[in-house]
């Protein structure tokens, strides 16, 4: 069953390969991320991290609480790159 | 993988500080030639340095023979990595494209070449319609102010790249099979050295002994040195990467600009991986935060050379630290006055791909059964003088 129980719907990280993960020793939250590629997709955890984190308390008999939220990485919302680019050509590196 | 609850033995007989891909690596060389009693420690978990932060380049080019040959082995070694440990690391020969905006760095390109042929590579020079064949999407031409077409580019077919991750927890579990004890969340506070020339390495979970310590810290190697009183004259240089939405497949080779120090790939998974130099102040610490600095300078230099990803979204920016040495070159062996206290470090953001040949190397220099020129060319005994030894810079192929 729990093959078939997607957590993170952008890289297809099943419940089973988190599971997985946490009886190979992989106890944190990053670890996991590092191990099964979840939350590195398009929607970078905001849809899968509290699944995920339960579901790591929940294999390795841990309080949820004890789990704590991987880094977040910039851009807030996935962005085109010309909204960052300079309109003509690479800006000066000490700008 | 971590072994936080399991107690950290009281002995050992060689002591790996960091483990990076570069630790583990080790650990599992000296494993796999029969060593028994390798600890290898670290303060975090598996891939949270620079090991699990880089772009996962695995090339040959070089301009120097040293590090040609070692790479064109690294590259054997990596091919093998499924076969040897049972796991997939993404790999995809698709080569390296390196494009050069000057005629002096045309030139420079030009005489690696000859040196790689003479090893057996086949990188040649290419023009800029091949370029683009090779590339799609690919802009030759001028475009903005102030920078110039390209003036020359070359390729080597057999260059890679490789998904950092697995790479890193493969490593580890072979070494782990092989005997070796991994324990991540252990910091290392102090390290004394006994007048029988054993060590204490003490650490946030107990201290432990060991006949020998290597320092495979990275960028934080200086930090550990210290720790035994030795003075590195490597520092942290903060670089940055960025990740975009999964693409169709349609960019084989990394892409690399010598003179921004600019590189991109798409990965396996369909994302489009790069980064790119900006200079920085020499900073004493490793930092790791990210800067939209970086983001717009990654994205101009990344629409110039391909302004179709204008159009594609970047989802995730991070930091790792590069190992910098004065010259551009490793430091290995045994730290000068302190035997037994051995130095894995310096690897100038290229330590990534060297760690499958140089760990082959380095656990049979450590095992007495061989060594290797790399332990003359890169012994830190070329710093005797200070940190301004090591003389003039013979690599000029370090990017990023």
């Amino acid at each position: 069953m729990s093959k078939k129980v997607i957590l993170c719907r952008c890289e297809d990280v099943t419940l089973a390969d988190v599971q997985h993960a946490v009886a190979l020793g992989w106890a944190d939250l990053e670890e996991v991320k590092r191990y099964t590629g979840f939350g590195t997709g398009p929607c970078q955890g905001k849809e899968c991290l509290r699944a995920v984190a339960l579901a790591i308390a929940a294999a390795a008999g841990r309080a949820p609480a004890t789990i704590a939220p991987f880094t977040t990485r910039p851009p807030l919302v996935p962005t085109e790159l010309k909204y960052f680019a300079a309109p003509e050509g690479v800006p000066e590196p000490d700008e | 993988m971590s072994e936080r609850k399991v107690t950290l033995p009281g002995a050992a007989d060689i002591a790996i500080i960091g483990a990076g891909v570069m630790g583990l690596a080790l650990a599992y060389n000296l494993a796999a030639a029969g060593a028994r009693r390798v600890v290898v420690l670290d303060a975090h978990y598996l891939a949270w340095g620079a090991s699990g932060r880089n772009g996962g380049g695995v090339r040959q080019q070089w301009s120097t023979e040293m590090n040609i040959r070692l790479m064109q082995e690294s590259l054997e070694i990596c091919a093998g990595f499924a076969q040897e440990m049972g796991i997939n690391i993404w790999m995809r020969q698709g080569g390296y494209l390196f494009l050069a905006r000057t005629e002096a760095t045309r030139a420079r390109l030009e005489s690696s070449i000859a040196l790689q042929n003479r090893c057996g590579l086949p990188t040649r020079m290419i023009d800029l319609r091949e370029a683009r064949e090779l590339v799609p999407e690919l802009e030759t031409e001028a475009r903005g102010a102030g920078t110039p077409p390209f003036a020359g580019a070359c390729f080597n077919p057999t260059d890679a790249i490789v998904f950092p991750w697995p790479f890193v927890w493969g490593y580890a579990r072979a070494a782990q099979k092989r005997g070796v004890a991994i324990h991540t969340g252990t910091a290392v506070t102090a390290i004394e050295r006994s007048a029988g020339g054993d060590f204490t390495v003490h650490t946030s979970r107990g201290a432990l002994v060991a006949a020998r310590v290597v320092n495979a810290a990275g960028a934080w190697s200086p930090e550990v040195a210290r720790l035994a009183g030795v003075e590195l004259p490597d520092w942290p240089e903060r670089h940055e990467i960025l990740s975009t939405e999964p693409l169709k497949p349609f960019l084989r080779p990394m892409v690399s600009v010598l003179e921004s120090g600019l590189y991109f790939s798409q990965s396996l998974r369909g994302e489009i991986v790069g980064g790119i130099t900006l200079p920085d102040p020499r900073e004493q610490q490793v930092r790791l935060g990210s800067r939209l600095r970086f983001l717009r300078a990654m994205a101009s230099a990344l629409v110039q050379v391909m302004p179709r990803l204008g159009d594609v979204k970047v989802v995730r920016q991070w930091a790792g630290p590069y190992d910098m040495s004065p010259d551009g070159d490793p430091i290995v062996g045994e730290a000068p006055g302190l035997p037994g206290f051995f130095l894995c470090c310096g690897f100038v953001g290229h330590g990534f791909m060297m760690a499958p040949v140089v760990a082959r190397y380095y656990a049979r220099h450590l095992l007495g059964l061989e060594t290797h020129p790399l332990f003359t060319a890169w012994s830190a005994a070329r710093f005797a003088g200070g940190a301004g030894g090591g003389g003039a810079r013979r690599e000029h192929m370090n990017i990023g």
